[in-house]
Formats: structure tokens, sequence, C-alpha cells
């Protein structure tokens, strides 16, 4: 089949945006499919990255439980838990933001797109105002670590670990947003076809991707125990 | 149009869903469940996830390739968790010469 031949008349869109179907794909079906695929594959590798530290948690959770327990208390349980419906609603907004794009309306989806860059944005603000207590309260660990407890210096294992996670998982989010300001600004130019929104999808997994984290996180580390 | 867009209710549904699992969650940690308290956290969360993989992320309606890529990740997950607790579990079951 001749490229002509199956170009559509979004290929030759006055937007000036890349063709709709790459010509290295032979339908919209088998280019969805690689973008997914390939999607994942990162996402799989981004969950034996954040399956290391998860690992080094269970362990150190397992050796000293009562440290652990001690220390996740002084974490907001009121704070965490808004996070989670936060996040979790951002990744709503996000999936309707993607189901606009499948529905061909760019404009419903901007829309979407700005609400999860608001929760994505009201999240990084809470988590921090949490950094910032843990600081004034010396909870962070170093030299000025200080931990009312029998063994703080296990304490310190539970807040390295705390940092090193939900700091990751910031990271993640602070990316996310960056991808999902460019993604609204495209979307909102019609850049998103039913047939090739593959971009806002993947976007889409990524975040998702991130919410799935937390969905992780929050129960180990501001749950133990709290009876 | 493509041939598998979801409703909206659909997102709603799975949302309100997620909410009550959070609900759920940190009223068992507030539960005295003794050492099953953890793994009905992290049920809890497993669910929750599934939930976000299959409907939000598409992976149910997808072809059959996108599970096999997310389980073998999972597997090499699996992996990484249970070698980790071999090597720790084990550890002083036979003594060490020299020390």
């Amino acid at each position: 089949m001749a490229p002509d031949a199956r170009a559509t008349p979004l290929d030759s869109a006055a937007h000036g945006h890349a063709a709709a179907l790459a010509h290295h794909f032979d339908s919209y079906e088998q280019q969805k499919e690689s973008a997914t695929l390939g999607m994942w594959t990162f996402l799989v590798t981004e969950i034996l990255f954040f399956g290391g530290l998860f690992a080094a948690y269970g362990l150190y959770r397992s050796l000293y439980p009562e440290v652990f327990r001690a220390a996740s208390h002084t974490l907001s349980i009121q704070l965490g838990t808004f996070n989670t419906v936060v996040l979790i609603a951002s990744s709503l907004t996000m999936a309707l933001a993607v189901r606009g794009g499948q529905t061909g309306k760019g404009k419903l989806s901007a829309l979407f797109l700005v609400l999860t860059l608001i929760l994505g944005s009201t999240f990084l603000v809470v988590k921090g105002f949490e950094y910032h207590e843990k600081f004034v309260e010396h909870h962070v660990p170093g030299a000025t670590f200080h931990f009312e407890g029998p063994d703080a210096v296990h304490a310190q294992l539970f807040f390295s670990l705390y940092f090193l996670m939900t700091g990751l998982h910031a990271l993640h989010m602070v990316v996310g947003i960056v991808l999902v300001a460019y993604v609204a600004k495209r979307a909102a130019g019609g850049a998103y076809t039913p047939e090739n929104h593959n971009f806002l999808e993947g976007t889409g997994l990524y975040w998702h991707f991130v919410d799935l984290v937390w969905i992780f996180l929050f129960p180990l580390l501001y749950l133990i125990g709290r009876h | 149009m493509p041939a598998h867009v979801r409703p909206v209710k659909d997102y709603i549904a799975v949302f309100l869903a997620l909410m009550a699992f959070t609900a759920l969650t940190v009223y068992a940690s507030f539960v005295d469940l003794g050492p099953a308290s953890t793994f009905v956290a992290l049920g809890i969360a497993a669910a929750k996830a599934t939930l976000v993989i299959l409907y939000f992320m598409h992976v149910k309606g997808s072809t059959r390739l996108v599970p096999v890529v997310i389980l073998s990740g999972l597997f090499f997950l699996f992996i990484l968790f249970l070698f980790l607790a071999a090597d720790y579990g084990t550890r002083g079951w036979l003594g060490v010469p020299g020390r």
C-alpha cells in the first residue's frame, strides 16, 4: 500500500502537526498497540525501580517493627489521607481527559488536564508542608536528627526510607506535571484525534502509575498499626 | 470512533470504589488486627491498584500482550522480594567459620 493511499484528511491538517499515522505503521491499531506496549515496558522498569525501595522498606520494617511503628505515628494521617484522595481524584480527571482524546473533544480534554494539574500541584504543596514539619521536628536523618524513643538509631532508617520513597514519588509527580501541562496545550490546539491520541494516552498511563505507587506508599508509611 | 470508549459513569464508579477502599484502609489501621493488619493494608492497596490498572489504564479491553508484559514485570518484582527474604530469612542458620 502506497503511503498516499492510506493518508487521511487529518494527515494534511492545517495545524502543521505530524501525520496522525506515522509512515512505518500499517494501521492506527498497530500504531496504538506499539505506543501502549512501549509505555508499559517503560512502566515495568519503573515498577522494579520503586521495587528496590519497597524491598528495602519490607526488610527493615521486618527487622525493626516497633520503631517503624513509632516513627510512622509521627506522620499526619489527615494530610496523608487528604493527599491520597487528591491523587486518586487527579487520576479520575486524567482518565476523563484521555476519554476526551478518544472522542475527539480537545477542549474538554484540556480542561480535565488543567484540573489534573491543579490536583497534582495540590498534592506537592501538601507534601511540602509535611516535609517542612519533618525539618522543624528534626526528623530528617543526619547530624541534627532527634527522635523521642528507645531506638532512635533505627528510627532514622524509617525516615530515610520515608524521604527516599516519597521524594522519588514527588520527583515523578514533577515530571508528570510538566508532561500534563505540555499535553494540555496540545489538546487545546486540537492535536489529539480519536485515531491518534497516543501521546495523551501514554501521559495518562504515566500519571496513573504515579498514583499506583502512592496507593502502596500511603498504607505502608502512614498507617502502621494506628490502634 | 474507536471501538473502545468507556462511559463516564464507569470512571465515576471506579473513583467511588477507590474512595471507599481508601476509607476502609484508614479505618482498618485503627482496628487491632494483630499481625494480619499489614496483609489487610496490602490487600486493599492491591485491590485499588487492580482497579486503576484495569479501568483507568485501559488494560481491560487491551490486547493480551499488555497484561503479559505487566505480569512479567510483577514476576521479576516477586523474584526480588523472594531472594531478599531468602537471604535475610536464612542468615544465622549456619555458623560462619572464623566469626
